[in-house]
């Protein structure tokens, strides 16, 4: 890894990407409500352009931060960034194993256990059932679960929920992490945990993409930062002189740091 | 996670492990080569969600067990007495063996279907934030209406024998029919779970559907005795050359007729081939859909 030179050191290359999608405005799309609209030719696709044009490249093992006020496209980024989404133009080139802990978590299915959400999301992830094993109580470790395993994620508190997602994607050892607002879960103590962690996984030699609100956090974590603004990149310097301005635009910027804005809301 | 592929640097890496390209798809599809090797990469997957599935439904229970028997049955029984008095004559016990035998391929086919129309939508987050072959989906829904359909294998058994129906070689020709009963399942189980995003009351026409495709089937009663008529609802049925065929075989202890095979296996290529190609080109937009 270390013996890479020059470009081939970039690990997240995206280049020109906008992504549009079209959404329903209905609140459940339905046969029966198509049918009753044929030839009255009302519009409810509503065509959402989430990302114009947007490039930037994270060479190896720098923490990439990014910030923005909610709907300015941070989770489409992740999202297309991780594959889930496809691009509508443009390029997106990613080295290495990727994990991606996006803000609504691992447990996709609440009447499953706890056991069950970590296995599923692993294999589906495309880990072996012996990586699983390996890995499986060091999860439960660090998200201090180990009476709740076996329960139905329903019984779960939201903290618990976010604790579990944050233990699975920082275990799975990913060249690549992708985290979208997760630092502020749990409770105070975890939070301290989970920041270490963080600290501990962006010393090493590891590429990560951090999405938050919390702009403490993006100075103290990241190498360098990007702030998005309606899908576009609005600025892409240091993490102070992004923080900087983007609080001057958001005109929450007081005489001392705020405590509110700079750290976890 | 050492996937051996060969040449590391292809193109076409899309959820390959070590390098991941993404580009927007023509024609909506993804590169078909990589799918196909990460889908089978990923099968464990599929048969663990079915797996969880079923201990859900309480399959690893003996009453759980117990029920996916007697359903079945009572439901035979209750189409008998009902053919019989509608028909004002007595069917009698072949008749009830060959009930019984297409009635729960039927229900094989359909629970693959029943059982896949939430598949998608039930897998929320896993859709919005992990990239995987959305395929396994409905796949796990297939597996898991095959282990549900082995139960009642065990009850035709003892009537087959009890019946005095033949039993041969020819009973091998079951398993290239049931293939492709399972083809056929699985490419409508893509159709509706991939329908189902985009038509969230599919479920509830499903419901109609599947009853209506019930009664346009020779399962209440034999191909042979269709008026002319009504021949048209056995061509264009995808599923009455396959029962046919299984009925043929288990029946009448004779191979199926090479016609109805024919038509069958061409059924069910279309509806998988069709209803593949349909899933994955609409699958990336599952995670904006749901």
């Amino acid at each position: 890894m270390s013996s890479l030179s020059g470009s081939d050191r970039t690990r997240i290359r995206v280049e020109d990407v906008a992504v549009t999608y079209r959404t329903s405005l209905e609140k459940a799309p339905t046969l029966k409500g198509t049918l009753l609209r044929l030839g009255r030719r009302e519009r409810v696709i509503r065509e959402i352009k989430a990302l114009k044009g947007v490039s930037f490249t994270v060479p190896h093992g720098k923490v990439m931060g990014v910030v923005g006020a909610n709907g300015a496209g941070k989770s489409t980024l992740m999202r297309t960034v991780a594959g889930i989404l496809p691009p509508t133009s443009g390029r997106i080139e990613v080295h290495g194993r990727v994990s991606t802990l996006l803000s609504l978590g691992v447990g996709f299915n609440r009447k499953l256990t706890g056991r069950q959400n970590v296995v599923l999301g692993g294999l589906a992830a495309g880990l072996t059932r012996a990586e699983l094993a390996d890995k499986y109580d060091e999860i439960v470790d660090f998200a201090e679960l180990e009476d709740f395993m076996d329960m139905p994620m329903r019984t779960y508190s939201a903290g618990m929920y976010g604790r579990l997602a944050f233990a699975v994607a920082v275990t799975m050892h990913p060249d690549i992490l992708i985290i979208d607002e997760a630092l502020s879960v749990g409770d105070a103590r975890f939070r301290r945990k989970s920041f270490e962690r963080m600290r501990e996984l962006c010393g090493e030699d590891r590429t990560i993409l951090l999405v938050s609100h919390a702009l403490g956090s993006i100075e103290k974590l990241c190498d360098e930062a990007i702030w998005l603004e309606k899908g576009r990149i609005e600025m892409w310097d240091e993490p102070h002189a992004v923080v900087d301005a983007y609080t001057d635009f958001l005109g929450v910027r007081e005489e001392e740091e705020d405590p509110v804005t700079m750290e976890d809301v | 996670m050492t996937e051996p592929t060969t040449g590391s640097h292809r193109r076409e890496d899309e959820f390959t492990s070590e390098r991941h390209v993404y580009e927007p798809h023509k024609v909506g599809l993804p590169p078909l080569g990589s799918y196909a090797r990460e889908l089978w990469r990923r099968r464990e997957f599929a048969f663990e969600l079915s797996r969880t599935t079923l201990r859900a439904q309480n399959y690893n229970t003996a009453l759980g067990q117990l029920w996916l028997v007697i359903s079945p049955l009572l439901l035979a029984c209750v189409y008998y007495v009902l053919v019989d008095i509608l028909r004002r004559r007595t069917g009698g016990v072949v008749f009830f063996a060959h009930l019984m035998a297409c009635l729960f391929a039927y229900y094989f086919v359909t629970d693959a279907i029943r059982q896949a129309v939430r598949s998608v939508v039930g897998g929320g987050r896993l859709i919005l934030n992990t990239a995987f072959p959305r395929l396994l989906l409905p796949g796990a829904s297939v597996i898991t209406a095959f282990w549900r359909f082995l139960p009642t294998v065990a009850i035709y058994i003892p009537v087959h024998l009890a019946v005095g129906l033949p039993v041969g070689p020819e009973l091998l020709w079951l398993l290239p029919v049931f293939a492709l009963l399972a083809l056929l399942g699985t490419g409508l189980a893509m159709v509706v779970a991939a329908g189902q995003v985009y038509f969230r009351d599919l479920k509830n026409f499903l419901t109609y559907a599947l009853r209506l495709w019930l009664y346009g089937s020779p399962i209440l009663y034999y191909a042979s005795e269709v008026p002319d008529r009504y021949q048209f609802l056995l061509v264009l049925n995808p599923l009455a050359p396959l029962l046919t065929a299984w009925s043929d075989v288990l029946d009448r202890g004779m191979a199926p007729d090479p016609l109805d095979l024919a038509v069958g296996a061409l059924w069910a290529t279309a509806f998988v081939i069709g209803g593949a190609l349909f899933f994955i080109s609409r699958e990336r937009e599952f995670a904006v859909r749901l």
